[in-house]
């Protein structure tokens, strides 16, 4: 499953999706790609199916008519099990709060994701190592390592949520409004580090946000349509 | 495969995270399971121990009354007598070609309330216990009978240990089966002799006397009571005759079982007192038999008790999954699938039946130890091992598979869930 790395880390083509149920709303979105080791800012005002979106990339739902290549493969023509398959070895995900388990240790909660992909495990080398060398770089001291993460500030727990979507070096890094429960100051230097570790891991960023003042660090930005 | 072995530690964990709730549904687990067992094992043993005791004798003898009545009594020292036999019937009888051995039996005192029995030395040389063991001795020897061996005594295994006897000490017998210090034969003290091994059997706990001493430490009393002003010491009951009037019951041994309804026939029509022979092992199938309906009632009942703890379990498992929706979305968002968040709760009841029914089978060990002695006084049913065997073990698993199979439905509903949920839970 090594993918060609001349195509796109993600393509989205003529997606649509409709909410069982719920026939008036129904998420269409325009062809876009990000190519490898390049990030793009999604904006969109709340109501534009930003969820949808991205439980879409995860792999989590299924369109009903267009298809999403990730790394040049149809992941989204491909059975549940090998969509959760392929979600836990190619994709990090960051989210808007509540990324961390609670009753888990910091350093627990990184090494999820080499739990669940062997791949990413083998590619962190020693995960246990690799995570701390994460969370050292992310601002995140070792005395914290041993806390359980319901412990830690919300700060905190953003950048612990970072270095488990970045270890094990997966292409793609998905983060859903990941500042914006962080104040200002925090959320371009949160921005900053994150970008950085994902260059550094040479992973391929969708940030999803409605604040555009951040758009600025990213090579591309769409706009959701509302 | 190494996404699957993380799952256990995970459940762990989480249910750790949860102990408070879960600990009082594994409670009432263990409670439920603890009470399944007992059920299964008090019937085993009961049915084990009873006979046990009852395999050495063909026909037991008594007044006539109640078969069941007669067994109990001579056999296990529960319930009443069913009234006196004389001495002279038993001769009689015993005397009958058909009958290889007999052993007389005359009850109703204790010591410390284990049971005493007069009895002659052919209780030592005939009577059978389990598959045909002969009784054998752990210390001393048999009691003499005559001369100076009168008040001697031979002890049971489990009543020598438990007051601390052993050949040379003394004791003093009372009347009746409880300790009243007004009614006790405390001018005529006993000499213990010997003890008996073990052998899982009322016979265990009982203090055997021969008769002549039962006799003797019954002289100067009568309807039950010392008779007021009349005291005969120890050192002339001797110039008494010492061959009892009664006794309670007898036990007989047949050269041809075959014999042996012939023989109760007889003795049924025993024309100087009314008599009855029953046959030991037929008393007590008619036991189970009636006692079988109880026994259904009362392991329906556990079942019953076992389900709604395990209702509990779900309830508890079923509101913890609204609070658990993050936790499961995390799951999703890092590579668990369905088939994993599934595992994870099943997981979870598997880890509550295991651990509910190992403790329950500890609980039980502990309660096995605790009222062995007070199951073998009261009803004469003596405890095998402490742990688990024969019938409890498929019922062990019978627990299990139950508790995995109500595990089933928060499972298939956290699915539902996460399946809803996606990545991002809506709370």
């Amino acid at each position: 499953m090594i993918a060609n790395p001349s195509l796109p880390a993600l393509a989205v083509r003529a997606l649509r999706y409709q909410w069982p149920g719920n026939p008036e709303f129904t998420l269409n979105l325009p062809d876009f790609t990000v190519d490898r080791e390049h990030s793009l800012f999604l904006h969109g005002p709340s109501g534009s199916g930003k969820t949808t979106l991205l439980n879409l990339l995860g792999g989590v739902l299924r369109p009903q008519a267009g298809e999403i290549e990730l790394l040049g493969q149809p992941f989204s023509a491909w059975p549940a099990r090998r969509r959760d398959a392929f979600r836990a070895d190619h994709i990090g995900f960051i989210f808007q709060q509540f990324n961390l388990i609670p009753y888990l240790s910091v350093l627990d909660n990184v090494l999820l994701p080499c739990r669940f992909s062997p791949l990413r495990a083998r590619r962190a080398g020693d995960p246990a190592a690799s995570a701390r060398t994460l969370l050292a770089a992310l601002e995140i001291g070792g005395e914290l390592l041993a806390r359980p993460a319901h412990a830690l500030s919300v700060g905190q727990q953003q950048r612990v949520a970072a270095a488990r979507a970045l270890i094990g070096g997966p292409e793609i890094l998905i983060a859903d409004e990941p500042t914006s429960a962080l104040d200002a100051g925090r959320q371009s230097a949160f921005v900053e580090l994150l970008l950085a570790q994902a260059r550094q891991h040479r992973s391929s960023v969708v940030f999803v946000s409605h604040d555009l003042r951040l758009a600025s660090r990213f090579t591309a930005v769409r706009e959701l349509p509302s | 495969m190494s996404r699957w072995r993380f799952l256990l530690p995970l459940a762990a964990a989480s249910a750790w995270n949860r102990r408070a709730t879960l600990g009082l549904t594994l409670l009432a687990v263990i409670l439920a399971s603890t009470l399944l067992l007992a059920a299964e094992r008090l019937r085993h043993d009961a049915r084990h121990s009873f006979a046990q005791a009852v395999a050495g004798s063909d026909l037991i003898v008594g007044a006539r009354g109640s078969p069941l009545q007669l067994v109990l009594h001579a056999l296990f020292r529960v319930g009443e007598a069913s009234g006196p036999i004389s001495w002279r019937s038993y001769r009689q009888i015993a005397a009958d070609p058909a009958v290889a051995w007999s052993i007389p039996l005359a009850l109703g005192d204790s010591h410390r309330g284990y049971p005493v029995i007069g009895t002659n030395g052919d209780y030592f040389r005939h009577f059978r216990h389990g598959p045909g063991i002969p009784l054998q001795f752990s210390a001393g020897r048999a009691f003499a009978e005559t001369g100076p061996g009168l008040f001697e005594a031979v002890l049971g295994a489990e009543a020598a240990r438990q007051l601390g006897y052993r050949p040379g000490s003394q004791l003093t017998v009372s009347h009746g089966s409880g300790p009243l210090p007004s009614a006790s034969h405390q001018d005529k003290p006993l000499t213990v002799v010997g003890v008996l091994a073990a052998t899982g059997t009322p016979v265990d706990r009982g203090i055997h006397v021969p008769l002549a001493a039962f006799t003797a430490l019954h002289l100067d009393w009568q309807g039950g009571q010392p008779l007021p002003g009349l005291q005969i010491p120890a050192e002339h009951v001797a110039k008494f005759d010492l061959t009892p009037h009664e006794i309670d019951a007898f036990l007989l041994g047949l050269h041809q079982r075959s014999t042996v309804f012939s023989l109760q026939r007889r003795i049924a029509a025993f024309r100087d007192e009314p008599l009855q022979a029953a046959l030991p092992g037929i008393v007590l199938d008619q036991l189970w038999h009636s006692l079988a309906f109880g026994e259904r009632l009362l392991r329906g009942l556990s079942w019953l008790i076992l389900a709604l703890s395990l209702c509990g379990m779900l309830a508890v498992m079923l509101a913890g999954l609204g609070e658990r929706r993050r936790e499961l979305a995390i799951l999703r968002a890092v590579g668990a699938g369905m088939p994993q968040i599934a595992a994870l709760l099943l997981l979870e009841s598997l880890l509550l039946g295991l651990l509910g029914t190992a403790a329950s089978v500890l609980l039980l060990a502990g309660l096995t130890s605790q009222c062995a002695p007070w199951l073998a006084t009261h009803w004469g049913i003596v405890g095998q091992s402490p742990w688990p065997q024969g019938d409890e073990l498929p019922l062990l698993a019978a627990i299990l598979a139950t508790a995995l199979l109500a595990g089933l439905l928060p499972a298939w509903r956290a699915s539902r869930l996460a399946l809803a949920d996606g990545l991002t839970p809506r709370l």
